[in-house]
């Protein structure tokens, strides 16, 4: 079974998507700000990460850059699943490591899916 | 036209006090200069004392610099405050992306899970919340875009991309929705290098023109799409047979927030914003758009990119 953490300060899409994902057969673990998402990818090693941009106490941006600067943690990929669009950093996402960049708001659950199914497969 | 001259009631509907408002201190500096050539002309031939005339001059440089400085304030407050519209735009849009999210993904929940225990009626009730939060995403996505086109932020990665790819697979993405309102597309498409261009911005271009095209068809519609090379020009051509522009709107039509008079008797959707946001996005790659249309006949809208290899 895959393990996929999801670090996102927003509870009810918290809930969404862990259940939708369970039922699809993951495992999921939540982090609710940067800091314990950090630490938890660390301590578990997820096989991908679902990352949001904005978050308390450290951003998604420093959560990318500091995953890919751990020798340990740099190979899982990471998804950002965001809302935030526009912004000057976001054309940056790629350089940063980022596997995909999606925003919420423009995706189903079903196409959510779909994305973390190409992404642990290639 | 008369109204535009009370620049008063102009300038306080944009909140701005009389000494801050451009219009009338451009007004008060003619006067000045005038009367002060005038005076100084009077003072020089009376007293002739080249000090005295020398003095009036810096004088007046002095006050006209001094208005001058009115008028770049009055200039730059009006700034600030489209600046701080753009933002506040931006930021409420980002806000309510969130709730929308919610809904729409515990929708889909609801919808995928109990898929086979859900009545019909109930399936339906749940499809209606499904497209209104959906028409209200992309009424959001439209605001987000408009206020990056203000601030001069679309921020454009480019990639090479084959417009007739896009093309088919759009169009057999609407074909399932256009089946439904009597809609066939018609797809007529040289094979054409790759463009470089936004991604995401062509499929904007692309998705508000043929999103009108299909909208507002009568009965039987046909949209033809026509994609073509012209000297070093990637140009598309997407033809309706729709309600068309009547004359007097054409000028009006890439305005923001326009909406034709005879397209609000058939579709009251829509905000008024796509064909704003489609030329922003065609002109900032360096591209044209424009249009021909025949009011009960139908319309034709073309755009015309540049191909680079």
């Amino acid at each position: 079974m895959k393990t996929i953490l999801f670090i996102e300060d927003e509870p009810t899409l918290q809930k969404t998507i862990s259940q939708f994902l369970e039922g699809k057969g993951y495992k999921i673990k939540s982090a609710l700000d940067g800091e314990i998402g950090l630490s938890v990818a660390k301590k578990i090693k997820p096989d991908l990460i679902l990352l949001d941009l904005i978050l308390p106490k450290k951003d998604g941006f420093e959560v990318l850059k500091e995953i890919k600067k751990d020798e340990n943690i740099k190979h899982i990929p990471v998804i950002v699943l965001t809302n935030l669009e526009g912004n000057a950093d976001i054309g940056e996402i790629f350089s940063f490591g980022a596997a995909a960049y999606l925003i919420k708001a423009n995706y189903d659950l079903e196409e959510v899916v779909k994305k973390i199914e190409e992404t642990l497969n290639k | 036209m008369l109204e535009k001259l009370n620049f008063v009631k102009e300038c306080h509907k944009y909140g701005l006090s009389i000494w801050q408002c451009p219009n009338f201190l451009v007004i008060v500096i003619g006067f000045i200069t005038i009367l002060s050539m005038l005076s100084t002309y009077a003072i020089a031939i009376k007293y002739a004392q080249v000090e005295i005339v020398a003095l009036i001059v810096v004088g007046i440089t002095g006050a006209l610099i001094m208005i001058g400085y009115f008028v770049i304030q009055g200039f730059e407050k009006l700034a600030q405050a489209n600046q701080m519209k753009s933002e506040f735009v931006s930021i409420v849009s980002h806000q309510l992306r969130s709730p929308l999210t919610n809904i729409k993904w515990t929708l889909n929940l609801i919808m995928l899970k109990e898929k086979d225990s859900l009545a019909k009626e109930r399936l339906e009730r749940l499809n209606d919340i499904k497209e209104n939060n959906q028409r209200m995403i992309n009424l959001v996505n439209d605001l987000l875009s408009i206020s990056r086109i203000e601030q001069g932020r679309l921020n454009f990665t480019l990639e090479k991309i084959s417009l007739t790819k896009v093309i088919k697979e759009l169009t057999k993405e609407y074909s399932l929705f256009s089946k439904a309102s009597n809609v066939k597309f018609s797809l007529e498409l040289e094979d054409l290098p790759l463009i470089l261009i936004d991604p995401h911005g062509i499929d904007l271009i692309l998705r508000n023109l043929i999103d009108n095209a299909v909208r507002y068809v009568r009965d039987k519609g046909l949209v033809k799409i026509k994609l073509i090379k012209k000297n070093n020009l990637a140009r598309c051509e997407i033809k309706d047979n729709g309600v068309g522009i009547p004359k007097k709107d054409q000028r009006k039509i890439f305005q923001k927030f326009f909406r034709s008079q005879n397209v609000m008797k058939y579709q009251t959707e829509g905000t008024g914003l796509g064909l704003f946001i489609t030329k922003s996005i065609v002109k900032a790659s360096k591209g044209e758009i424009g249009f021909k249309s025949q009011e009960g006949e139908g319309s034709t809208f073309w755009f015309e990119l540049p191909i680079k290899t």
